[in-house]
This record gives C-alpha cells, structure tokens and sequence, in this order.
C-alpha cells in the first residue's frame, strides 16, 4: 500500500492538494501585504509626500504588517441590530470567493493547481461571486450606511458583468480554447504574437475589460460601494479587526486576480516580450524547463502587479462616479464597443474584415513576425487538410507521441506540457 | 494508519451531500428572506462541489454561473423587500405547510421511485467491462454534441444517428435564444413607452 517514499497513497494525494492551496494563499494574503504597502507609497507620492517611512527600514516597507498586527488588536464588534450568523460569515465568503478563483489560474507553463479544461468559464463564475459577500455584509450589519454600500455593490457588478463576459469572449474564439494553458501557450514567442495585437479590435476591447475590471472589483473610479466620503465606509462600515482585513485581503486578492487574467489572454501570458528563458522549455534537461517555467512565472506575476500598479495610479488621479455615470459607462459605452468589437474581431478572424483588395489581411503588428506556432497549440481537435483528407499532423500533433488519431473533436486531447515540449521554441 | 483507510472520494461525496441537504433544509425552515437565500446559494454551490467531484467541470461552473449566479438576483430581492418591517420575519401558517409537504412529498417519492428503477445504480458493483473511457475533462463533446456530432455515439450505424434527438441541439437552442432576445426588446420597449406616457 506505501509508496516508495513511505507514504500511504492517500496521505501522498492530500499532500499534494494541500501545497498549491497554501501557495495560492501565500499569492493572495502576501500579494495584499505588498500591494497596500505599494497603495500607500504611490499615493504618497501622487500626493506629494513620501508615505510610510519608518516601520523596516528606508522605504517602511513592514508597515502593512505593523498594521496587520494593529488590526490583530482591535476589538472585535457587533451592531446591536446585525444579523449574528450572516455578519461573522460574510468575510469569508469574499475572501473564499476570491481564494478559489486562483486555482484555475495557471501561473506558467503546467504550473496550475488544477488544470480545468473550461479555466475562464471558471474563474468568471467564481469570481462573479465575491459580491455575495459584499452585500450579506452590507444587510447583516443593521445600518443604513452599509446597506447603501450593498445596494449599489450589486447593481454596479451585476451590471459590468455582460460587458466583462464580452470582452473575455474575443480571446476565447480567437484561441479556440477556453483552457488558460493553451490560451497561454498560443501567444508564445515575441510580444507581437499577445493577442491584444492580433486585431485592431482586440488591441481596443483590451481597455474596455481593463475598465470593467476595475469596476467589477471595486475600485476608484467606480468604488461606489465603500465611498468614504458619503457612506462613511460603505459595506465594512461596522467592521473591525481581522474581519475587516479579511474584505481587504479579498480586494486585492481580486484585484490581482483580474490583473493575471488580463495578462493570459490579451498580453502574452508567461511569455516575456523577447523570448529569452522561453526556447529552454524544450531542454531534455528537468533543471533547465524548472528555470524557464520560473521565468515565465516571474513574467507573469510582473504583469499582474503592473495591472495593479495602474489600478492604484487611477484611483489616485480620477474623482469617483456617480451611481448613474457609473451605469452610464456601462451600458451606454462599454457594452456597445465590447459588442463592436466582438463582431469586428469575428470578421477579422473569418476574414470578413481587413482584407486588401487582392485578397491579402491587412498587416496587423500579430503579422510582422508570423513565425510563430500558434495553430500547433490546439486543445481537443484535430484538423482535416481538405485536398487529401489527410490527417495534417505537423499544423495538428494532437498528442505527444504524434500518433494517428481519429479526426474527430473531442477524441484527441492535447497535454499541452507535451506538445510544448514538441514546438520550437517561438518566433524571433 | 486512519487517513489512509477512508476511501476520500467517498468522504468527499457524503460532505459535499449533507452541506446540500442540510442547507437545503435550512432553506425551508427559515423565516427570513436574506437568511433562505444565502443558505440557498450554499447548498448549490455544495452542488456544484459535486459535479466537480464527478469530474464534470462544465456542468459545475454552469451551476455556479447561472444557478447560484441567479440566487443572487433572489439575494438582492430579499435585501430590497427586508427593508421594510412586515417582511423581515415570514411566517407560514398550516395550510401551507399542508399543501407544500403534499406537493413536496409526492416529487419526493416520484424522484426516488425512479432513481431506484434505473439497474445501473442499484448495483454497488457495476460491470466494468460496461464503463467506456471518457474523456470527461473536455468541454468541446459538449459543443460538438451540440452540432449533432456525438462523440459518445461513435459505434453505432449511420441509419441510428438519423434518429430523432440525434441531430444537434443548435437549432431549437437558436430559436430559445431568439425568443428570450424578443422578450428581453419587448420588455424594454413597455417600460420605456410607460415612462414616456407618465412623464
């Protein structure tokens, strides 16, 4: 029953289901720790000050965790009128909302706690839910203020979800694919193959689902919901403590999360600007595919706190909305260019668009270097050549070893680790 | 050693199964809106837990997108209405819980007559010669079952896929999509039109 290790199979499988939860949790509560130390120093100095100074060193670079242990302190409240069981557990429901959006979230090559075929579908469901947290807080605390908070939490998210699930769409038929692995993979080689270069439409819906990511978690322009100058804390306006961090932690838990997946599918993934680690993936040595998939993770995580960067930068340089300018944006902007774009990026993919007059797609910058392998990386299909109805397996390889496999959708999968290890290593 | 004794696949069906019942249960025995649908977002989204542990991961986040993604209109409903005093305790009299347990009670034993009329779950030990390797973690049999090609129909005749229910759902799947988006029109218009009048 013990493996070679000594170790009861069924111990072994726990194990290994508990390390990718506490390293997601070390993204999300160490990524916090980061990102309001970064919030505080930004606007500072957009403010014209220096912000924290003191707690570690030059740049008080430990004063989130001084204010960890501050809220560690506090004591912890409840309003006389509150609902006992739903405010104690609204918390954890955005925080575990935001938890477990990341674990379809792949950070590199392979590297994702559980490879979901559908990781898109997935983490827009999942992420769609951190509002129940918001508004049972808002109900459950008995005052007005929250109450407010909640109303016009859930009115601003449900309305920027159509437009976000849009905007998502585009990536997702231009791939093919809803698995973020494969999406990644797709865009490898230099920074013309991101998708948000392959069309003009895509390069245009890249900052209508930045916009509606920003409003769907929350932060200025569109932070409505904790305005602190007219609802005095919004939702969390009668918490305190760890509870309170806990709303803290599940907003810049998401704020990253929509960061990451802004990088998947329109700026590249894993894959830098210049392929440089990336060709070592096809190394038969292990140490070497440990050190390109470090990179890419590297990569990856830069993005995402460069999205987050520009989140903090407008928060701190734009006035907040009102609730009807906020719709506005919405409906009367966002929706009608996600769905201009869609259906440009569907000409341009079918060839109904750019197309010259002697029958040529107008260059786009996706086709200065067209060296790229991106129709290698399909996901459970292969491809007739309809000359010979001949299976093609060089623009196919549906699976690793190339075998012949019955044409038919769903019969062939592809380990993308496989047929990464196949593909050269990317234009340039 | 205890953990390696437990057989978790089995642990985790039976926990994912009692937080549906008991929150499902939860659902009818409380008296406030807020409180029903939260406790019936946690017995969906218990079984969406299930579907994933089926491996169905497509099936899952459907029911997280549209059933507990739907609960939260309910939700915000629930807020909406509780704001006022006379709704924020509900209670039901007995004719009512007559009636429910009758209806509820007669769906209950037509779902269990039938779950226990299918042979292949009665077994505890099914035929293994019968289960075919499917590839479960692929979304595209669903969308290629949608256009008539069904992968998990692949042995039998070409007479056999000319049956009716063999040919795609794409078609009256169109049509339903065409009469929500005429309804969704419709109702814009009335309400726009009602403004205008009052205004």
């Amino acid at each position: 029953m013990q493996t070679e290790w000594g170790i009861w199979p069924e111990v072994a499988h726990i194990v290994a289901a508990m390390i990718p939860c506490v390293l997601i949790l070390h993204v999300v509560a160490v990524g916090a720790l980061v990102f309001i130390w970064m919030e505080r120093k930004i606007s500072g100095r957009i403010q014209d000050r220096l912000g924290p100074t003191r707690v570690g060193g030059a740049f008080g670079w430990l004063q989130t965790l001084a204010d960890g242990i501050k809220l560690l302190g506090k004591e912890d409240l409840m309003p006389k009128d509150a609902d006992p069981f739903l405010f104690r557990i609204a918390p954890y429901v955005a925080f575990v909302a935001s938890f477990a959006a990341w674990v379809p979230l792949p950070f590199s090559i392979g590297w994702v706690a559980q490879h979901v075929n559908i990781a898109v579908f997935l983490v827009l469901a999942i992420l769609g839910l951190e509002v129940f947290g918001v508004i049972l807080a808002g109900y459950a605390s008995g005052s007005k203020w929250s109450l407010f908070g909640a109303m016009r939490e859930a009115a601003q998210v449900v309305s920027y979800e159509v437009p976000l699930g849009m905007c998502v769409v585009i990536p997702v038929f231009i791939t093919g694919t809803m698995d973020l692995v494969a999406i990644g993979e797709m865009q490898a080689g230099l920074f013309t193959n991101w998708l948000i270069f392959h069309d003009p439409f895509t390069f245009l819906v890249f900052w209508v689902y930045f916009t509606c990511a920003v409003a769907s978690v929350n932060r200025a322009p569109f932070d409505l919901a904790e305005a602190e100058s007219e609802l005095v804390a919004g939702f969390h306006t009668e918490y305190s403590g760890l509870r309170w961090s806990f709303f803290f932690m599940a907003e810049y838990g998401s704020m990253m999360l929509v960061s990451v997946l802004a990088s998947i599918l329109f700026l590249g993934a894993w894959n830098g600007p210049i392929p440089i680690l990336s060709p070592l993936t096809n190394a038969d040595n292990v140490f070497l595919n440990y050190l390109a998939n470090l990179g890419g993770c590297v990569n990856l995580i830069f993005k995402g706190v460069l999205g987050v960067t520009v989140m903090i930068w407008v928060r701190w340089t734009l006035p907040r909305l009102r609730i009807d300018q906020v719709m506005t944006t919405c409906l009367k902007y966002c929706v009608p260019i996600a769905a201009f774009c869609f259906i440009g990026a569907l000409g341009w993919q079918t060839g109904g668009f750019g197309v010259w007059r002697d029958g040529q797609r107008i260059p786009f910058i996706n086709d200065m270097f067209p060296a790229h392998g991106r129709w290698e990386v399909r996901e459970g299909w292969t491809q007739f050549d309809e000359a010979e109805g001949n299976d093609t397996s060089e623009s196919v390889s549906a699976v690793g070893d190339g075998a012949e496999e019955p044409g038919l959708p769903g019969a062939a999968v592809v380990d993308t680790l496989q047929l990464v290890s196949k593909q050269d290593g990317g234009g340039g | 050693m205890l953990l390696a004794a437990i057989n978790w696949q089995t642990f985790f069906f039976a926990l994912f199964a009692l937080v549906a019942c008991v929150f499902a249960a939860g659902v009818v025995f409380s008296s406030n809106v807020v409180r029903m649908a939260f406790y019936l977002v946690i017995s969906l989204g218990a079984t969406a837990g299930l579907f994933f542990l089926a491996g169905a991961e497509f099936v899952g986040a459907m029911q997280l997108m549209i059933y507990v993604g739907g609960t939260l209109v309910l939700l915000i409903f629930g807020v909406m209405l509780t704001a006022q005093e006379r709704f924020v305790s509900m209670k039901t009299n007995g004719a009512e819980w007559v009636v429910s347990l009758v209806v509820g009670g007669a769906f209950l034993v037509l779902l269990v007559s039938v779950a226990f009329s299918v042979d292949d779950w009665s077994s505890p030990n099914p035929n293994q010669e019968k289960l075919g390797v499917v590839e479960a973690n692929s979304a595209s049999t669903v969308g290629a079952g949608l256009v008539g090609l069904r992968v998990d129909k692949l042995d039998l005749e070409e007479g056999d896929l000319q049956a009716p229910g063999m040919s795609g759902y794409l078609f009256p799947f169109v049509i339903i999509s065409i009469h929500l988006l005429v309804v969704l029109i419709g109702a814009a218009y009335m309400a726009r039109t009602k403004r205008r009048a009052s205004a």
